[in-house]
């Protein structure tokens, strides 16, 4: 498997503090590669300089060989990068096919005087999100809550709408930060359930963040940990689990638990 | 769509043009002529408000854009003598142009911090105005001729208005002609994919940014469209008063636009048209209160937006299927 995504001596100040220092890792194509770390890690900051959301002080991102950080979100979700956000990530007031639709914005030929007009690319361009979006909610099987409003959703719901959100921008390589976060162990295990079918059926590269060990151990093809901006360890699961780095680093932080 | 939203344009123009000039006449009341032009075209500037309202942000800027435009007309028709009716649109895209000079570094802004140098704005403007030697200072151009006729090989589109017997009636119709081509725009960029545009970034701007869209571009569009609705406004009533001064157009005629769009609703299109209508009336009902006016007006104001957050559309009243897509 070829690299999609290389992460080259990555590093991000704010100010004094180095929350992202000098880290290198490749991504796969098609791999599930999961990014953890104690709470302050650097593991947003990371994802935040692969969007392009930040820029790097030192460093730079390479997608299929040509450098994506340091331009705008836009420009990097239109090469196929897309972030998913630790915070909220749905448009609250839209419903939920609504929200669908609307991130179908990547695939829009027509300009927007022609969506003024209504021009004939407009129209087909507006056909065609609204049967992918009807695909998508099929796939994650949200039939149920599509003209729900996305305010009223419940918590585990959400997560699956800024999946498919993520999904509708049709990308390349989906960053998702903590996923599974506020979520029971079922909920869970959906998620994880359905992170694998996207990464499976629709060939996305999937990398993620995330604090539940063992759904994390039960998802990735590789991990990257990274502790107080540094990378410590990289490796399948099973390497990481019985790395002496990562279990000192684990340990000696009071918040976060490994789970091993 | 359906048949219905036609009619409704339909009635509304016959209203407008039909039943009020009518009324006017057997009542004899001509002095609500200007009254209503003046509502439309304050209503045009609202809209445009309103539009940046649509992309989250709070513009308490308009009247620094109707008082470019309305000096651009005047300065075009006075020094170079064009037509008024090339110098209207010509003044409002060089509104467009100017805003998006400053919306570029500004847009970036949010919430009140955005408000804040909008607010500004407007005595900017007025202070430029009183400085710079082409708009004469405090004196203001004055003596603005009447808009002369439009034709097109030969065939007369508008007639000079210097010529007509009632200008008023022909100012009070090209205004709500204005109006209505400027809330037919609206009504469209909000019921196309633009407009949902706008909404993912009014709820959701990093999202937006992340689905690709390019969030700058379209706050600059539609800050851009914004301030050309304020210019031509702003043109229009420099021609109907044939004058203008660095004080045409103040702050408070800024915060007005915003009230307007707050009192109509947010969510609704026809919010400024109908925001606009009840504050201008309601100021001058007050009028009677004398020095109480102000106090009584802000104060209806802020029980008015308490009880009604969401703007006189909301009410049940009119909202019989309005903001159902
Ligand atoms: N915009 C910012 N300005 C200043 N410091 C920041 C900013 N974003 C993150 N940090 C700091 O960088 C470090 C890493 O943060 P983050 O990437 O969010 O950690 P994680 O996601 O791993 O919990 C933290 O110490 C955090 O306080
Ligand atoms: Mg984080």
């Amino acid at each position: 498997m070829t690299a999609i995504l290389e992460v080259d001596k990555l590093t991000r100040r704010f100010g004094g503090l180095v929350a992202v220092n000098n880290i290198s890792f490749d991504v796969k194509q098609g791999e599930i590669l999961s990014v953890i770390g104690p709470n302050g890690a650097g593991k947003s900051t990371l994802f935040k300089l692969i969007s392009s959301f930040l820029s790097t002080s030192a460093g730079e991102v390479r997608f299929k060989g040509e450098k994506v950080s340091d331009l705008s979100p836009h420009v990097v979700a239109r090469k196929g990068i897309v972030r998913t956000f630790q915070e909220t990530t749905i448009f609250r007031s839209m419903t939920t096919r609504e929200n669908i639709i609307i991130a179908h914005h990547l695939r829009s030929k027509a300009s927007m005087a022609g969506y003024f007009w209504g021009s004939a690319q407009a129209r087909r361009d507006e056909a065609t999100f609204a049967k992918s979006a009807d695909e998508i909610i099929q796939f994650l099987d949200m039939q149920g809550i599509a003209d729900e409003l996305a305010s009223n959703l419940p918590q585990g719901n959400l997560r699956a709408l800024g999946i498919a959100i993520g999904l509708a921008t049709d990308p390349e390589i989906l960053l998702l930060d903590e996923p599974f976060a506020g979520m029971n162990h079922d909920e869970t295990m959906q998620m994880v359930d359905l992170v694998r079918s996207v990464q499976r059926e629709r060939g996305v590269t999937v990398m993620l963040v995330e604090h539940d060990m063992p759904a994390v151990m039960k998802i990735s093809d590789r991990i990257v940990v990274i502790n107080f901006g540094e990378k410590i360890a990289e490796g399948t699961p099973a390497e990481i689990r019985s790395n002496d780095k990562v279990i000192e680093a684990y340990l000696g932080s009071e918040d976060d638990a490994i789970g091993i | 769509m359906n048949i219905k939203k036609p009619l409704l344009v339909i009635v509304l123009l016959l209203v407008v043009l039909v039943l009020v000039p009518w009324l006017i006449h057997v009542s004899g009341r001509w002095d609500f002529y200007y009254t209503l032009t003046s509502v439309a075209l304050l209503s045009i500037a609202s809209a445009g408000v309103w539009l940046t309202f649509y992309i989250g942000r709070i513009n308490i800027g308009q009247g620094a854009y109707t008082l470019i435009g309305g000096y651009a007309s005047a300065i075009l028709v006075t020094k170079l003598g064009m037509n008024f009716w090339l110098t209207l649109p010509l003044a409002g895209l060089i509104c467009a142009l100017i805003s998006i000079v400053i919306g570029l570094p500004i847009l970036r802004l949010r919430g009140v911090y955005f408000a804040m140098v909008t607010l500004v704005l407007t005595e900017v403007a007025r202070l430029t105005a009183l400085a710079l030697p082409i708009t004469n200072g405090a004196k203001g151009i004055v003596n603005i001729p009447m808009p002369t006729e439009l034709s097109f090989f030969g065939i007369t589109i508008i007639p000079d208005f210097g010529t007509l017997e009632n200008p008023k009636l022909a100012f009070y119709i090209a205004s709500v002609i204005m109006m209505v081509l400027c809330y037919a725009a609206l009504y469209r960029i909000v019921n196309s994919r633009l407009g949902h545009l706008c909404r993912s970034l009014q709820q959701n701007e990093e999202l937006s940014a992340s689905i690709g869209v390019n969030t700058a571009y379209l706050r600059v569009l539609a800050y851009s469209i914004s301030s050309f609705m304020g210019g031509i406004a702003g043109a229009s009533f420099v021609s109907i008063s044939q004058s203008v001064y660095p004080s045409s157009f103040q702050v408070v005629d800024s915060v007005n636009f915003m009230l307007n769009c707050f009192l109509g609703g947010l969510g609704f299109v026809l919010g400024p048209m109908l925001g606009t209508l009840v504050l201008y009336f309601g100021w001058d009902l007050l009028f009677t209160l004398g020095k109480y006016q102000l106090l009584i007006y802000s104060s209806m104001l802020i029980l008015l937006m308490v009880w009604l957050p969401n703007g006189l559309l909301s009410l049940k009243l009119f909202n019989r299927g309005a903001k159902k897509k």
